[in-house]
């Protein structure tokens, strides 16, 4: 008895997410509101940059997450919808651009996929990789060899309607990884990640499966591209095949935490932040400080924000570790005020986010160490 | 009626003849039980029926069906499931979802009620219901040998492959196996198995073969192989 209410309980719960996805992404869309097509608000700006990368973050993790293979292709899908938005940006609208370029990476990626996931571990790693390389130094050539340019312009279109299609894209990303994590499919590719001969031998389809996961997040992977890049003006093969672009998701799901539904969502959060407000404000000093937090996140939230939120043994702890969060980035708030007052703006979010950080992985490990001691 | 039929079975590792030449036919209902020395290809042989290695040359049909050539999924859609030597699970899973794996897909079309069902049924069968909700890491090597076999019975299979299950089990464990093995075989299931335990070899098995180097060197009922000479003098020594 008790079962059925508890699969009942379960069945109302699994459609009260995807409701939540949808109705936090339709509040942000009344965001365009505060600016005009011509002058979009920096929030717009803000959000297509978290947007693009939840998407990132978000198909990065629903297939090398559980899959346990390490794609670092994210780059060379980017980039194809980059050059897609390129070439065909005058002719086609951006919807259409995202499902052109979405339908390009998903081929490639399937044929990739055939031919390249029978490899196993770091051999796959580095052989995605490549791709990235390969395709940037094969378009420059190509583009240099018979159309005499290195970069291209790309027809721009207003942030408001780039906003809004990456909403929707990161909505569908959103709910496919919400779904796909409790489906058969993704058992399936959680087997191959913890043992792929067995896996195989109680009849998992694993070469089909590793294909269709690798090429459908592919796909969502080049249209974030093609949508992103109409904001870019100029591109050529370096800026398109950007390798940071594959790093990035990786780092941001590792941070945010493996293997969870909201880790990559806060990972490319918290990143694209910290990001964003270094590069305008901080700009030299940008990559060591983002290389100090990827170690400190490393070496002592090994299992990112939201598993060490999780190791937190009951609500009292979980809660505590919320509050000490929210101090130290009031710390970190009036810090910034602080040096305002006193001649240096180094204003914006920076501090807060800095001292949110640390605060967190204090905490976090004194209180796991806590529940050691009991 | 034979349910497994092969022959010139044969697979080469570089110079190395890992499997040679090996004819070999499986009747429905029986224990079949496979010896011989270390490295005397006896898990590759099992790699090669359940499509975890291609063979070079030969052929093998199962339930009148050819599966040399066929991926380890298509031949577990077959009806063919089997154990790994070292266990092999999902560490990440418990016990009850290692085996809801393999009733998940061990079958197309199989729901996920009817699944379910099938793994209360099969963790009962093999005596792994108090565990099912414990770690695999956490249970004992006895228990992760039942595990291996709990996860291919889920698939359903009409033939079982078990390659060492009770290698590094004490001797009640190795006779509770024992009694497993019959029982899987009462329940119509028929049972190729790899062991080095002789007690449980010459007790349980209708029938045996005997490999050496790759070749098959004998066959026979259990009193025909333990009195042979050339198996003596290779495998089993003088008494």
């Amino acid at each position: 008895m008790s079962k059925t209410n508890d699969r009942g309980g379960a069945r109302i719960k699994q459609q009260i997410i995807p409701i939540v996805i949808v109705a936090v992404l339709f509040g942000l869309s009344f965001l365009t509101r505060t600016g005009s097509a011509l002058r979009p608000s920096y929030y717009v700006v803000l959000f297509v940059s978290i947007l693009n990368y939840i998407v990132l973050a978000v198909s990065w993790n629903i297939f090398s997450g559980p899959s346990g293979y390490i794609s670092l292709s994210t780059a060379a899908f980017f980039g194809l919808g980059i050059y897609v938005s390129a070439l065909l940006g005058e002719k086609l609208p951006v919807p259409l651009l995202m499902i052109v370029a979405g339908v390009i990476s998903f081929a490639i990626a399937a044929i990739i996929g055939v031919i390249t996931l029978r490899l196993r571990g770091v051999y796959f790693t580095i052989f995605t990789f490549g791709l990235v390389l390969l395709l940037q130094y094969f378009i420059l050539w190509y583009e240099v060899k018979f159309n005499n340019l290195r970069g291209r312009t790309v027809m721009a279109v207003p942030y408001n309607t780039v906003f809004i299609c990456l909403l929707i894209l990161a909505g569908i990303v959103l709910i496919a990884a919400y779904y796909v994590k409790r489906s058969r499919f993704g058992m399936a590719l959680t087997g191959i990640g913890e043992c792929e001969d067995a896996a195989a031998h109680i009849g998992v389809n694993t070469t089909m499966v590793k294909v269709i996961a690798f090429a459908a997040t592919s796909f969502a992977i080049g249209a974030s591209g093609a949508a992103k890049a109409t904001t870019m003006i100029y591109i050529d093969p370096p800026i398109a095949f950007n390798v940071m672009m594959s790093f990035m998701p990786v780092l941001m799901v590792i941070f945010g935490g493996a293997g969870s539904f909201l880790g990559p969502i806060i990972g490319a959060i918290v990143f694209t932040l910290l990001q964003e407000q270094l590069t305008t404000k901080w700009p030299k000093w940008y990559m060591i400080i983002f290389g100090v937090v990827m170690i400190i996140s490393i070496v002592f939230l090994p299992k990112g924000l939201v598993g060490s939120f999780g190791e937190m043994v009951g609500k009292r702890k979980k809660l505590l570790l919320i509050a000490a969060t929210a101090v130290f980035m009031v710390v970190g708030f009036i810090f910034t005020k602080l040096l305002a007052a006193a001649g240096t703006n180094i204003g914006g979010l920076v501090f807060p986010l800095l001292f949110g950080i640390i605060g967190f992985v204090i905490f976090a490990n004194v209180l796991k160490r806590g529940k050691e001691a009991a | 009626m034979s349910i497994m039929e092969g022959t010139g079975v044969s697979i080469s590792f570089g110079g190395l003849k890992a499997v040679s030449d090996v004819k070999f036919n499986v009747e429905e209902g029986e224990i079949l039980g496979l010896i011989g020395p270390n490295g005397a290809g006896k898990s590759t042989f099992f790699n090669l029926l359940s499509g975890a290695l291609t063979m070079d040359s030969g052929t093998v049909y199962f339930c009148g069906k050819k599966i040399s050539g066929l991926k380890p999924n298509q031949i577990c859609h077959l009806g063919l499931g089997r154990t790994f030597q070292a266990a092999k699970n999902f560490p990440g899973m418990v016990v009850y979802q290692n085996v809801m794996m393999g009733a998940l897909f061990g079958k197309k079309g199989r729901s996920a009620a009817e699944a379910a069902k099938i793994t209360d049924e099969v963790l009962d069968f093999v005596g792994l219901t108090e565990l099912k909700d414990k770690n695999v890491t956490d249970i004992p090597l006895s228990a992760q040998k039942q595990l291996e076999v709990a996860r291919a019975l889920a698939t359903r299979p009409k033939l079982l492959l078990l390659d060492e299950v009770m290698a590094g089990l004490n001797p009640t464990e190795v006779e509770d196996a024992m009694k497993l093995i019959t029982r899987i075989r009462d329940s119509g299931i028929t049972v190729i198995m790899i062991e080095h335990v002789m007690r449980a070899i010459m007790t349980i098995c209708d029938r045996i073969i005997v490999l050496h180097h790759g070749a098959k060197i004998a066959e026979g009922t259990p009193d025909e192989i333990s009195t042979s000479r050339t198996v003596i003098e290779i495998y089993l020594g003088e008494s």
